[in-house]
Formats: structure tokens, C-alpha cells, sequence
């Protein structure tokens, strides 16, 4: 248990020692320092509890439920003054609302809000864990320089640092608890502290459109906020069959029907959080934030935390039409999203919707939830969250060294910065080719949803949603592989010391592809099996080949030794004109042309103003639709 | 542990270029004949290939040696995986990956012509991947296995239970073997509007080796509509026969169109096919 409270409560010390921190060498030394003692411990964690099954812990109940209660309400009043500061009373009313349902619930079930055990692990939370401790400590190191450049980038941005690196492990603190926690008043406080945290950070730059996003983001998930105090307050009620705000016991109960309901409306919470349509503005909003911290709510904290509810859920949701439902709420993001990121031309914005998408997928996972689904959604969490946070911090490194995000203006990346050229083509098809991770875990849903009633309505949307899938990924891939010609290397002057972290996370992308029948067979398959009592299993021989496809695409690049300098150089055909190899021609009246080429980004059919609306209203009338028939149900 | 997976494996890396290049030549020689030319000898595709093995090696950019040659290993191995038996799934997935190689390869040239190419190859590809992953769902749902080996074995006529995923999976049949009317991102005829698009820019052996992935993947498509007649293996080829004869037809009677048309073809197809798997998993859910 000790590592456990290790994990919640030294990222919080650490936030608190870097308000004091004004001097960024300083900070880098202890943002580094704390990144190495989380990231051990959480690796400890792994060594230590991944063959124990699911361990329960006591841990003090009282006080530490009297201290998280008196920070909820000071929350609470925080949202209350900036919402008046900033004549937003949208989020002033929900914050009330939530305020004000809490306390209710803490004076009508007094006696039912305690759990035996507060505390558990198990090897989902492990897995959780491991992303956060890892890729959340990772961003933080890269953010310290990364923020450096950003001030000196950006002179108007008043300089809160001290504050954004509290906030960052704050962050980190709350993401520990959460996936620790088997209270559920518990895990709703840390549920809150990641709302606020997300709040701050997207709202850093202070510009009125940073505000404004920071608000919505802020709005969208109080509502999801007031339906899991709902969904607690329907729990606490009904205590003795659904087993109240214990974790296990309500995972556990035998009243199925009475759990749904609660279920349903965590599951909200969970797809507001996970940025689902409808709600997917507010992710997309929080582009505004600087580069790490969109790499942090997208890979390893926020969004994780709304999947992590929906999968810990789903043998509530398995087999129930409100399931079904919430599954298709998040398998219409799935290719909603996915088309809309083709007509996107700014990085972030791709990088945005396609984690809107994923996390679309896993939550279509999470809902139907039979064993080899959620298998295949654990699966789907890991890449993804490896995968996508090295793309935005790559992102990031590449807009402060080109001042441009724009994928057109990635062209021939590969000549001005190489290695980041390499790093982001692993990222990049880490997303979506085999034998990478995303793709494993397609292939996995789509042989788990033909075994399901109605599952022909998933693998239809899969189908869809993977074809667009590879458009959009491969045309930015091949932007970044263009040769162009006479251009200068770009790549130094960056600050070293941030490569690191994007290093160790493209080794890691790699290493996911590598291990993870290792990570499947020891940490995924035995959660599954001991929740179901049945497991998924991947055939030896199709494990063989996706290694040995693994293998050769790290063998070939060795083929350029082949086709060494031999060859003749020409430059490329332009109707027969003389051209010159940086894409200029001789045109008419002894005019130089110069030709550009762009990609398709099919607006008129794919844009955000033709797909993104419609997405909206059939998600909204899913999410109506599981509440209807979770209330049928009971 | 039988090693026969192996042999079918083997074979196909032997043979297929070999299979692939003749029916080349058939097809070169049946297109004549709708002409009304005589068209060139049966080993003309071979010449061919022999030739462009001794051009000067001329390159615009290195790097696109190194993607074509992934291109043909990963279309080698693929078809190889489904000759030996393997997931259907997988092997539709590291298509994708062989031709987002190819795709690359001729991003990386920086050309206008080819990077056309690239994009409309694209569109192909998003054209045409819904329909091949129902097309392996719906063998599944036939014959419950995603494997190649169980479903080339059944007795189960899966033709009979899967016309509309059939005539679904021959549409984009059309795109796949690079015919009129969905050729749009390369052409085997001259006249294309944008020179030879995607490979524009590969010459000399390089050349040859996207002609050579060409003939193994076209042995693989024929294989995949075996799939569907596989429980009678005289009627099997009867039917790749005559469906390829047919794509040679519609080849030349067709125009090129559009991408947009090409892009709504594929994924109508792919409702056909779906409606056709609803109608079947309703059929099996009510016990018929």
C-alpha cells in the first residue's frame, strides 16, 4: 500500500515544492528527479502487485474523506469566483448544483458512504498506472523546456510557470487516485480535481479565446460531474443490494438492474470526460493550451480517465441495451471523428480528433463489453496513449523550430529534421499500421464484435471508420517522407535536453509493438480472466507474424545500403519541360515556374461543418436513448 | 504440427510471378482481341519486366527505391500468409501496410504527377477497405473461422449465402486490379490524364519490382474469389475465370470516371455487402 500512497500523495509535494521553483534549471532538476522517483515507483508497482490479482487496501477513511470533502467545496467556491470573474454562470450553476448534491448526499446517507476497503490495485489500475507514471512524468520534463521557449516565443503570455507545474502534478496526483480508488466518493474527488486542473491549464495563455475554451471544457465536464454524484446519490440509496460507493461490491452486485442506472450515468461522466460526441468540443478547444498539455489530456490523464471508468464499467454495461447503446454513442464518434480528420490540416487539430476517435472505439468496446472486447479496449488505452503523446510532443518540438503546425508545411521534414522526421513516422504508424498496437486491437474488436448480437452495426463502422483511418494518417505520413531539395537541416538549437523524453517514448512505441504479448499475456488476460472467467487469447501463430512483420520493417531501412549512390539522379518529369529538382520549370516566355503540391483535404465531403452536426444529434439521441433503456430495464 | 502451410507459402512466392505474369499476357492478349487487334505474345509481360531489369538506374530521389522494395516484400509476404492459410484479417491489414509504402514511395519523389497519383491511390484504398474487411467478415460468419485454411476447406457453399458480398468484393475487384473504370491513381493504357500517376517516377528495375508486386497481389485477389466457390473447386476456378474475363470486359467498355465516383462505388458496395450480412445474421439468429 505504500507505493500506492506514494504515487497519490509525492506528486502532490513535488506540486507544491514548484511553486517555490522560479529558476528553470532548477525546475528541470527536480521535475526530472520526480519524473524518475513516479516512473520507478510505478514500475515497482508493476513487479510488485502484477501476479497478486486484485489486493484491497483499508487506508484511513476519515479524515482523509473530511479533507477531500472540504477541498471539493473549495473547488466548488474557486469555480464560483472565476465563473463570476469571467460572467460565466453556466459553470457557477452546475458548480452549485454539484456543491449542493454533494452535501445532500452527505447528510441523507451518512451511514452508507463508508467502503471497507478505500484502496485497491489490480492489474488495470496497474496498467494505468504505468501510463501515467511513465508518459504523464515523461511530458512533464519535456514541458519544463518546452514552456522556456514557449515565454520566449510568446512575450505577451503572462508567466505562471510556478503555477503550471503545480497544476501538471497536481494533475498527476489526481490520475493516481483515481485509478486507485475503490471508494467511489474518492474516486469522484479525484474525478474533480482533474476537471479543475484541466481548467487551469487549458486557460494558461490568459487570451480571451484560451478563457472561453478552458470555460467549456470546464461546463462539459461539471455535467458530467453532476451525473456521477447523481449516479453515487441512486448508489448510497440503494446500498444494500447495489453495494453502495464500494467499487467492488457495485462491479459485483447481483441486482444488475439496479446498478445500470448508476452505471449509465458514470458512463456519462465517463463519455464527457473522454470528449465523445457531443462533447468533443471541449478537447478540441483545449488546443489553445500549450503543446505539452495537450499531449498530457490526450495520452496518459483526462480522457484516460473517461475510459478507464467506462472499461472498469463494462461488465455492468455487458448485454444490456443501454450498454449497447453507450457503445454505439462512442462507435459514431469513432467515424464521425475519423472523418472529420481528413478535412483538418493543422496538426493538432488532426492529433485532436483522431484521439476523439480512439477513444470513440475504445469506449464502443467498453459498452458492449464482452471479455475479448474489453480486452481489446486495454489494449487500444496502452498504444494509444504511447503512440499519441509522442505525436504532440513531437508537434510541439516541430512548431518551435519551423513556427508552423501546419501539416502542409511538414513537407520534406525528413530533410530538415530527420530524427524528428523518423520519431514522428513510428508515431504516426503506431496509429494505424500493422503490426503496430491501434491496429492489433482493430483487428481484435472486429473479431470479438462478430460474436455479438447486432455486432454487424460496429464492424460496419469499423470497416468505415478504419478505411478513413488510413487516409488521413498515410497523406501526413507522406508529407513528412517528401524529399525536397535544397533545404537546410533545421534540427539543432532545439534545447537537447527535451529530446529525451522523445526518445524514450518513440523507444517505447516500439517497445509496446515488441512486448506486448508479454503485456497481454501478464497483465491484460488474467484482469479479464478474473472478471469473466474466460479470457482472450491470441493465436500463437498470428503473434509469430505480426514479431516477424515487426522484424523486417526494422530490417529494411538497412536496403539503402543497397541502393548506395549508383544511381543517377534526374529531376522528376513535369510535361516534358526542363525542371529543376526543387520543383521549378521552365515555363513560357522563359519564365521559371515553380509547381506546389498540396493534399486533399475533401472539405466538401468530410469538412467539420457538414459531418460534425449530425455526429452530435445521433450521439445525443444514444446517450437519451441508454438512460430510457437502463430505466426500462430496472 | 503439419508444415503444409509452409509449402503453400513457398509456392506462392515461386509461382505467382510466374501465375501473375501469364495472366498478364492472357489479359493483354483478350484485351487486343476486343479491340480488334492481335495484341502481343503470351510472354510479352515477361519481356517486358526482363527489360526494364537492364535500364540504367535512374533515381530522383534514393528513398524511393527503399519504398517500393517494402512495397513488394510486404505484397509478397501477404499473399503468402493467405496462401498459407492464415488470418484473412491480418492479411488485409498488411495490404494496407504494402501499399501505404507505395503511397510513400512516391510522396518521397516530390512530384507533382505522382503525388497526384498518391493521393487518388489514396482514395482507392479508402475506396475499397470497408469492403474487404466485411468481405473476410462475411467468409466468417459462413464458415466461422477468419483463417484461409478452414475457409478453403469448407463444404459450405459460401457463394449461395453471400451473393451480394460476392458482387460487393467484384466491384472493387475492378479498383484493385488497376481496371477502367476506377483506374484513376495508375493505368495499364496510355492514356492517362495524369502520365502513369502513381509511378510516375519509377523507372528501370525499380519499375519492374511494382509490376511484380502487381502480379503477386492479383494472384491474391483471384485467390480471395476462390474463397467464395471454394466448396467446389472445379466451380472455383470456373468462377475466377469468368469473373476476371468479366473485369477485362468492363475494362474495356468503360471510361475512367471520377474519384468521387469511385469513392461512392466502393462504399456502396460495401452496403451492399452489408445489407447482405444483415439479412444472413437475422437468418442465423432466427435459427434458419
Amino acid at each position: 500500500m505504500q507505493t500506492l500512497l506514494f504515487l497519490i500523495l509525492f506528486p502532490i509535494l513535488v506540486a507544491c515544492l514548484l511553486l517555490f521553483v522560479k529558476q528553470t534549471t532548477l525546475r528541470y532538476a527536480v521535475v526530472a528527479l520526480s519524473a524518475l522517483a513516479i516512473g520507478g515507483a510505478s514500475i515497482y508497482l508493476l513487479i510488485q502487485y502484477a501476479f497478486e490479482g486484485a489486493v484491497y487496501f483499508a487506508a484511513p477513511s476519515e479524515a482523509a474523506g473530511l479533507v477531500m470533502v472540504a477541498i471539493e467545496m473549495g473547488l466548488a467556491l474557486f469555480i464560483v469566483y472565476m465563473g463570476a470573474k469571467f460572467k460565466n454562470y453556466l459553470a457557477i450553476a452546475l458548480a452549485v448544483i454539484q456543491a449542493a448534491l454533494v452535501v445532500y448526499l452527505e447528510i441523507s446517507f451518512p451511514e452508507n458512504l463508508h467502503a471497507v476497503h478505500n484502496l485497491f490495485i489490480d492489474q488495470f489500475s496497474i496498467i494505468m498506472a504505468l501510463i501515467v507514471g511513465l508518459i504523464g512524468s515523461l511530458i512533464a520534463v519535456y514541458a519544463v523546456r518546452y514552456m522556456e521557449t514557449y515565454h520566449h516565443h510568446h512575450p505577451e503570455v503572462r508567466d505562471r510557470q510556478k503555477m503550471f507545474f503545480f497544476v501538471i502534478f497536481a494533475f498527476l496526483a489526481a490520475m493516481f487516485g483515481l485509478v486507485f480508488s475503490n471508494n467511489l466518493m474518492w474516486l469522484f474527488f479525484f474525478w474533480e480535481v482533474t476537471t479543475i486542473s484541466s481548467f487551469l491549464l487549458i486557460g494558461y495563455s490568459e487570451t480571451e479565446e484560451a478563457t472561453k475554451n478552458a470555460f467549456r471544457a470546464l461546463v462539459m465536464n461539471l455535467l458530467g460531474g453532476v451525473a456521477f454524484v447523481v449516479a453515487l446519490i441512486i448508489l448510497a440509496a440503494t446500498e444494500p443490494t447495489s453495494g453502495g460507493i464500494d467499487l467492488a461490491r457495485v462491479l459485483t452486485s447481483p441486482d444488475a438492474a439496479v446498478i445500470l442506472i448508476p452505471a449509465v450515468l458514470i458512463g456519462f461522466a465517463g463519455i464527457t470526460k473522454a470528449a465523445l460526441m457531443p462533447f468533443s468540443s471541449w478537447l478540441l478547444g483545449a488546443m489553445v493550451a500549450p503543446t505539452p498539455v495537450s499531449a498530457l489530456l490526450h495520452s496518459s490523464t483526462m480522457v484516460k480517465a473517461g475510459v478507464y471508468i467506462l472499461v472498469r464499467f463494462s461488465p455492468v454495461f455487458a448485454g444490456t441495451f443501454a450498454g449497447f447503446s453507450v457503445g454505439l454513442v462512442g462507435a459514431v464518434t469513432f467515424v464521425v471523428a475519423s472523418a472529420i480528420a481528413i478535412s483538418q490540416s493543422d496538426a493538432k487539430s488532426v492529433l485532436a480528433y483522431s484521439t476523439i476517435a480512439n477513444l470513440g472505439l475504445i469506449a464502443a468496446c467498453a459498452g458492449v463489453g464482452t471479455y475479448m472486447l474489453v480486452w481489446a479496449a486495454i489494449l487500444l488505452i496502452i498504444f494509444h496513449a504511447v503512440a499519441k503523446s509522442l505525436l504532440f510532443l513531437g508537434t510541439g518540438a516541430i512548431e518551435h523550430r519551423t513556427g508552423s503546425r501546419n501539416i502542409e508545411d511538414m513537407e520534406g521534414l525528413i530533410v530538415r529534421m530527420p530524427k524528428m522526421a523518423v520519431m514522428m513516422f513510428i508515431g504516426i504508424a503506431g496509429m494505424f499500421l500493422a503490426p503496430f498496437g491501434m491496429l492489433i486491437s482493430k483487428w481484435a474488436a472486429i473479431e470479438a464484435f462478430v460474436q455479438v448480437p447486432f455486432g454487424l452495426v460496429f464492424i460496419a463502422i469499423l470497416a468505415y471508420g478504419s478505411a478513413v483511418t488510413v487516409f488521413f494518417w498515410a497523406k501526413w505520413m507522406g508529407k513528412l517522407v517528401t524529399v525536397t531539395r535544397n533545404q537546410e537541416r533545421v534540427e539543432k538549437g532545439f534545447f537537447e535536453e527535451s529530446w529525451a523524453p522523445l526518445y524514450i517514448i518513440t523507444g517505447l512505441v516500439i517497445a509496446a509493438v515488441l512486448l506486448f504479448p508479454v503485456i497481454s499475456s501478464t497483465l491484460i488476460e488474467p484482469y479479464v480472466l478474473a472478471i469473466y472467467g474466460v479470457t482472450a487469447l491470441l493465436p500463437q501463430a498470428n503473434v509469430a507474424i505480426m514479431l516477424l512483420m515487426m522484424a523486417l520493417l526494422l530490417v529494411l531501412p538497412v536496403s539503402f545500403l543497397l541502393f548506395k549512390r549508383s544511381a543517377k539522379r534526374l529531376p522528376v518529369y513535369m510535361g516534358g519541360r526542363p525542371s529543376t529538382p526543387d520543383l521549378h520549370f521552365a515555363g513560357s516566355l522563359g519564365m521559371t515556374r515553380e509547381v506546389q503540391t498540396q493534399n486533399y483535404y475533401l472539405t466538401e465531403y468530410f469538412g467539420e461543418a457538414r459531418l460534425f452536426r449530425p455526429g452530435a444529434v445521433v450521439c445525443i439521441i444514444l446517450i437519451l436513448a441508454s438512460w430510457v433503456l437502463a430505466g426500462v430495464a430496472l | 504440427m503439419t508444415w503444409t502451410w509452409l509449402i503453400g507459402a513457398v509456392l506462392f512466392l515461386i509461382l505467382a510471378p510466374v501465375a501473375g505474369g501469364l495472366i498478364a499476357g492472357i489479359d493483354r492478349r483478350i484485351t487486343a482481341r476486343m479491340q480488334g487487334r492481335v495484341g502481343p505474345p503470351l510472354l510479352q509481360p515477361f519481356y517486358d519486366v526482363g527489360k526494364l531489369f537492364e535500364k540504367e538506374n535512374v533515381v530522383v530521389t534514393t528513398a524511393q527505391n527503399f519504398y517500393v522494395l517494402a512495397y513488394l516484400i510486404f505484397i509478397a509476404l501477404s499473399g503468402a500468409l493467405f496462401f498459407a492459410g492464415g488470418d484473412l484479417l491480418l492479411i488485409v491489414f498488411a495490404f494496407t501496410l504494402a501499399h501505404v509504402f507505395l503511397v510513400l514511395g512516391a510522396y518521397a519523389v516530390h512530384s507533382p504527377y505522382s503525388h497526384i497519383g498518391a493521393e487518388r491511390e489514396l482514395i482507392q484504398l479508402m475506396a475499397y477497405e470497408p469492403m474487404v474487411i466485411l468481405a473476410a467478415v462475411g467468409l466468417y460468419m459462413v464458415t466461422n473461422s477468419f483463417y484461409v485454411a478452414d475457409i478453403a476447406t469448407t463444404t459450405i457453399p459460401a457463394i449461395l449465402y453471400l451473393p451480394g458480398v460476392f458482387l460487393g468484393f467484384a466491384t472493387i475487384l475492378t479498383i484493385k486490379l488497376r481496371k477502367s473504370p476506377f483506374d484513376i491513381s495508375t493505368s495499364h493504357h496510355a492514356h492517362q490524364e495524369i502520365v502513369k500517376g502513381i509511378t510516375t517516377e519509377f523507372s528501370g528495375s525499380t519499375l519492374a519490382q511494382v509490376e511484380i508486386a502487381h502480379w503477386y497481389e492479383n494472384v491474391f485477389l483471384l485467390g480471395f474469389i476462390f474463397l467464395f466457390f471454394a466448396w467446389n473447386p472445379i466451380i472455383g476456378v470456373a468462377a475466377v475465370v469468368v469473373t476476371y474475363v468479366a473485369e477485362i470486359f468492363i475494362d474495356n467498355v468503360t471510361a475512367r470516371v471520377r474519384w468521387q465516383a469511385v469513392l461512392k462505388s466502393g462504399w456502396l458496395a460495401a452496403v451492399l455487402a452489408l445489407a447482405n450480412l444483415a439479412i444472413l445474421s437475422y437468418m442465423m439468429l432466427g435459427g434458419v
